[in-house]
């Protein structure tokens, strides 16, 4: 695929053209070049995919009398990127933790890659190949950043505790594990920080950590929340490179976010959530117009920047207000 | 100048005590615990007692010493079981609740008269009754031997044999805590102890971790029972909860997360105890307001205000990183 790499180079101006402008494509340029093309999938609420990774069915989570969490029937495509996007309080963090294994259903069931994962431990879901990474990241302050990648490969005779007592037995692995831990490192410009305690990076760095960890353990889904929460503009773009790197080694990611331009220029389909429920599936392009969208999650003023200086004048905050008082 | 030679003298036999050895065991066990899995086992001195009992009523019984050994830490690992099963799923707080509560109900159970048969009740057992087996393995002729300003009997209670025992235990559980630690699996058991959550979320049994250095801590700590009961008795309210807080005392004395630490920890720990003890009693420090009945009290009050020191100036101890623990925010 020529087309592929030329596309590739040309991201970076085109993600920084799509920033300003709000009109994107229908389908993202993302999408064609993974050849995960999701155009011809009808943008509706619990919609059939081509290949899906996670199919969730009738998934409840109640708090009490409240219901946190009802969604009736969500599909998860292979090999894209999926955004889980709502307003506060929708319901997507709850959701997240129930599918990775860190909070129970209330009832509801659901399979990745064909085997049911519902009702099982976080461990037990990332070892079926479904990792994730939290929204507060979660570095192993007083261990170093070598020691945090290593800690997450898998299948180490090493980690059993009459094994450990016996180097031979886990040197091999263990040497082979810091190879490709070091690899890693390198990608995410971490290496030169590998024997510092990942308590010393900062939070932007800690967050490549994360990934890196995620992604030392071979998974086939990486789930990402709010990725770009607490992380200056410059390295959420080059998150988003690494997201998208993920995607193009054939890796599914579903990710909750709450920045709108990183969920429309990097993400293959997009789900929005309000009040537990799924509203809206599509394309980025399109179900941001979604007029349900829109009210739901974006406000009517959506397309207002909010650090524009003109909110600083009170006339057109009054007119704000006025147009919202209407509604 | 003869008197402070005495106490010299007296300090410098604390270095290599019994008593030492055992504490430094035990706090190698909770150093498990919490230096590097961040258990917080608030009753070691319930795994020592329950060790001890295991040791002396199976040796009583007629079990020879190394089964009755190995009963000991059955013991330990049963213990371990019992608690770490309901709490392990819980947070912290809960297993140092439950650990505190738990090593009390062994001390009570001991001294109640429910089980006077096997464990004499408050009375506790007489050293005499299980000490035969452990004497008779001494390879050591009789006699007395003096090394250095220390002079004990070879064989016996309070003797070289004892001290021979007591800190090879201490050396294995090092050989065994190093290789452990310096493994793949020690490294997830750091990784529990900084943020549990991450570590499930790569995929890691964590509750089996946690068990399995629960354990390995708890026959550490049963295996201290008997090396502290082997010089004397087996007196149930001699290890209750003051037992507990100076192994904690050793432990961050010495700095938790380090190998070393324990052993360090308990033999300053004991020297200076022993040199502010015997110290106060000598006629140099006759101006101190202090009658020689509350020598112990004061001393005991001493220790409690050098763990607040440790923990408020130097709480890495004396062998840990202070780098290290610049990072902990929590």
């Amino acid at each position: 695929m020529p087309d592929e790499k030329t596309v590739n180079e040309n991201d970076a101006g085109a993600a920084a053209q799509g920033a300003t402008d709000q009109d994107a494509p229908a389908v993202s340029e993302t999408a064609k070049r993974a050849g995960r093309d999701l155009s011809h999938v009808a943008p509706e609420v619990g919609v059939a995919k081509p290949d899906a990774i996670l199919t969730a069915r009738g998934v409840q989570r109640r708090f009490g009398g409240m219901t946190a969490v009802d969604v009736d029937y969500l599909e998860v495509e292979r090999g894209a990127i999926t955004a889980l996007i709502g307003p506060n309080g929708a319901g997507k963090t709850t959701f997240f933790n129930l599918l990775t294994g860190f909070d129970k259903p209330n009832q509801g069931m659901w399979t990745f890659q064909g085997e049911p994962i519902a009702h099982k431990s976080a461990a037990r879901v990332a070892r079926a190949g479904m990792v994730r990474t939290f929204q507060l990241t979660k570095a192993l302050s007083r261990l170093t950043v070598l020691e945090n990648v290593l800690l997450a490969a898998t299948r180490n005779p090493g980690e059993r505790m009459f094994a450990s007592m016996f180097q031979p037995l886990w040197a091999g692995t263990e040497a082979r594990n810091k190879e490709k831990a070091l690899e890693i490192l390198e990608r995410f410009k971490l290496d030169k920080m590998r024997d510092e305690y990942a308590g010393s990076l900062s939070g932007g760095q800690r967050k490549l950590l994360e990934m890196a960890r995620a992604l030392m353990t071979d998974p086939a889904m990486i789930m990402l929340d709010e990725p770009m929460a607490g992380v200056n503009p410059a390295l959420v773009q080059s998150l988003l490179g690494h997201i998208q790197d993920l995607r193009d080694e054939g890796m599914s990611v579903l990710f909750v976010e709450h920045d709108m331009h990183a969920v429309r220029h990097i993400s293959d389909w997009v789900v929005v959530m309000a009040e537990g429920r799924i509203v809206a599936e599509g394309p980025p392009g399109s179900v941001m117009q979604n007029q349900a969208v829109v009210d739901a999650y974006l406000g009517a003023h959506h397309d207002t920047d909010l650090g524009d200086d003109a909110l600083l004048d009170p006339e057109v905050l009054a007119r704000l207000e006025a147009e919202e008082e209407k509604r | 100048m003869e008197e402070l030679l005495r106490v010299l003298t007296l300090a410098l036999g604390e270095l290599l005590a019994p008593a030492t050895a055992a504490y430094a065991l035990a706090a190698i066990g909770l150093n498990v615990h919490f230096g590097y899995t961040g258990l917080l086992n608030v009753g070691q001195a319930g795994f020592m007692l329950l060790g001890a009992y295991g040791f002396g009523i199976a040796t009583i019984s007629g079990a020879p010493f190394w089964v009755a050994l190995l009963i000991a830490m059955a013991a330990g690992t049963l213990f371990a079981v019992i608690l770490g099963l309901p709490t392990l799923k819980l947070r912290g707080d809960y297993l140092a609740i439950v650990t505190i509560s738990a090593a009390e109900i062994i001390r009570m159970l001991g001294r109640s008269t429910l089980f006077d048969d096997y464990t004499g009740g408050s009375a506790g057992i007489r050293g005499g009754d299980y000490k035969g087996s452990f004497q008779e393995l001494s390879f050591l002729p009789d006699g007395r031997t003096m090394i250095g300003p220390l002079e004990y009997l070879n064989n016996g209670s309070d003797s070289w044999w004892t001290r021979i025992f007591a800190w090879t235990l201490v050396i294995l559980a090092l050989i065994v805590v190093w290789l452990l630690t310096r493994s793949p699996w020690g490294r997830v058991l750091k990784g529990v102890r900084e943020d549990e959550d991450a570590v499930r979320a790569l995929g890691k049994n964590v509750y089996s971790y946690k068990m399995q250095a629960l354990i390995l801590g708890g026959v550490l700590g049963a295996l201290a029972g008997i090396v502290y009961v082997l010089p004397g008795a087996i007196a149930p309210d001699s290890m209750g909860r003051t037992m507990t807080f100076w192994v904690w005392t050793v432990m961050l004395l010495g700095g938790a997360a380090t190998l070393f630490g324990p052993v360090l920890g308990s033999m300053l720990f004991f020297f200076v105890y022993m040199v502010v003890r015997t110290g106060m009693r000598t006629d140099l420090m006759e101006f101190l307001p202090i009658p020689t009945q509350n020598v112990d009290h004061v001393a005991g009050v001493l220790v409690g205000v050098t763990l607040m020191l440790i923990v408020i100036f130097r709480p890495q101890g004396i062998l840990g990183n202070k780098k290290e623990l610049a990072l902990d925010a929590r």
